[in-house]
């Protein structure tokens, strides 16, 4: 195991925000009157409560390294696709293409990234996934809506499955000056998307006003992109010598995060909307579904990990 | 212990959520009846029950299919404690209804599935009599319906391997047989009952 003492300073970072979060509040809550404040207030506990949580899950997962962290990443796949393909209209004609699709090819996709084939990660669920899922759904011989929910099935996979997995495949990536580190880069994208999402949610709550999406997301305020997405950048820049980006670049980083997460979180907002519901699940409380808080990363991680391999 | 784990399982495998909506979890006997399209309808709704109700539970289930092999029989007597009755031809001395009222006792619930077997139409079935009759020999016993929201897509009739989507139960309000309710309208209102819990789409 590999005690790098910048890994060490970013976990502490974390908890150190937890803290403060928690006995924040706290602190509100007790003072909090009126129903509409405490109500949020207590949303906002039960949410720092399942972030410690998540936090532990997540830092475990990487101080094991590798194996840990795709398989944390691969369960949170699952568990997302679990979540929209419940939420989408399949038929019993779909049935065994769906066996397939869990029990087969999400744990082979991880698998190729366990065993470094790159080639193999980058094409398998856009190539081979992509026409097997038609071929398997038309073998049982049902055509009504035949392309729509061949597409939706295929669009679970790119989205939970592959655009999710890019964040752990930081791990793979060889950077110049660099080797042994990417897991700081993974731990530092990570805290980036999910602070990103946090401060626009604060900024959005406090003084949201003007909604950029009214029938999509409600709660999406050009208030809340601004002044989160500047603080965010602030925080990315400022943990610049964690990453292999200089102070610059990872202003830059950071933005394209903020952006591809905000646009993300929209996108999956509307196909909620459309479904009629508000989570996608019940599995974190406070927070909903896990694929209420993987939405933004979800879009984020293949542009980010792409531009990493490009630039660097 | 193993039915513990067993139902921890299930409820995991599931994602099986219960939802208390019109009545909360009681240990007072009750029947509890449900739509019925998976095989995993009966044990995921006994899963979903908490554990001192689950142990007092008894699932209704069919003869021919638990006495199959070696597993099942073991699951349905020594987990489920089923009460298995034979569907294809009651006859006199082997009357399901007697079967069940026996099982009942003074203290356990049931789980039933009325339409009498797995349907794969998207509405349920027209109820079978056997819960009218049981509705008019013990009117002391409340009678809640149950919707068992997405099991089918789960594991659909006909196929071995599950797809790992997620279900619900929804325990809806109880209703009790009215005075001089004739049994074709007693089983459309336990119908209607348990179709009113499914969540508009």
């Amino acid at each position: 195991m590999n005690w790098d003492q910048e890994l060490i300073g970013l976990i502490g970072g974390v908890v150190l925000l937890l803290i403060i979060a928690s006995v924040l509040t706290r602190f509100l809550l007790a003072k909090a009157d009126g129903e509409g404040a405490k109500n949020t207030l207590l949303n906002v506990k039960a949410r720092t409560q399942a972030w410690w949580g998540m936090v532990v899950i997540f830092t475990l997962a990487i101080l094991i390294g590798k194996t840990g962290t795709l398989l944390l990443f691969g369960l949170m796949s699952f568990m997302a696709l679990r979540e929209f393909i419940t939420l989408t209209p399949t038929r019993p004609g779909d049935h065994r293409t769906l066996f397939w699709v869990f029990f087969v090819i999400t744990p082979l996709h991880y698998w190729y990234l366990l065993t470094d084939w790159y080639g193999m990660f980058s094409i398998f669920i856009p190539v081979y996934a992509f026409l097997f899922v038609p071929m398997r759904s038309a073998l049982s011989g049902d055509c009504e809506r035949f392309l729509e929910r061949t597409a939706k099935i295929q669009w679970g996979l790119m989205i939970c499955v592959y655009a999710v997995s890019h964040a752990p495949a930081l791990l793979l990536l060889e950077i110049k000056d660099y080797a042994g580190q990417n897991a700081k880069l993974l731990f530092w994208f990570v805290v980036i998307v999910e602070i990103s999402d946090v401060l626009q949610y604060i900024w959005g709550k406090t003084c949201g006003k003007h909604k950029i999406a009214p029938l999509v997301s409600p709660n999406k305020t050009w208030e809340g992109l601004i002044g989160g997405g500047v603080c965010t950048v602030l925080i990315g820049t400022a943990l610049w010598w964690v990453t292999p980006f200089s102070p610059l670049r990872a202003a830059g980083m950071s933005a394209l995060v903020v952006i591809m997460g905000f646009l993300g979180g929209l996108v999956m907002s509307a196909i909620k909307r459309d479904r009629g519901v508000k989570d996608w699940g019940q599995t974190i409380a406070g927070h909903g579904g896990v694929m209420d808080r993987i939405d933004s990363l979800s879009f984020a991680a293949p542009i980010f990990f792409h531009v990493t391999r490009y630039c660097l | 212990m193993t039915s513990s784990l067993i139902a921890g399982m299930l409820r995991l495998g599931t994602g099986a959520v219960a939802r208390w909506q019109g009545c909360g979890p009681e240990l007072r006997q009750r029947v509890y009846f449900a739509n019925h399209t998976s095989n995993l309808d009966g044990p995921v709704l006994w899963a979903s029950l908490p554990p001192v109700v689950r142990a007092r539970t008894r699932m209704i289930a069919a003869h021919d299919y638990w006495s199959l092999g070696l597993f099942r029989p073991w699951l349905a007597r020594q987990v489920f404690q089923a009460v298995l009755i034979e569907r294809k031809k009651p006859t006199a001395e082997c009357n399901p209804l007697n079967t069940m009222l026996e099982a009942m006792g003074q203290e356990c619930s049931l789980i039933l599935f009325p339409e009498g077997g797995r349907q794969t139409s998207p509405e349920p079935q027209p109820f079978k009599a056997g819960l009218f009759h049981l509705a008019k020999r013990r009117p002391d016993v409340e009678f809640v319906p149950v919707w068992m929201e997405n099991l089918n897509r789960i594991l659909p009739k006909g196929e071995i391997l599950p797809a790992p989507l997620l279900g619900s139960v929804t325990f809806g309000q109880p209703i009790t047989l009215l005075d001089g309710e004739t049994k074709v309208d007693f089983l459309d209102r336990a119908r209607s009952a348990v179709m009113a819990l499914r969540e508009p789409c």
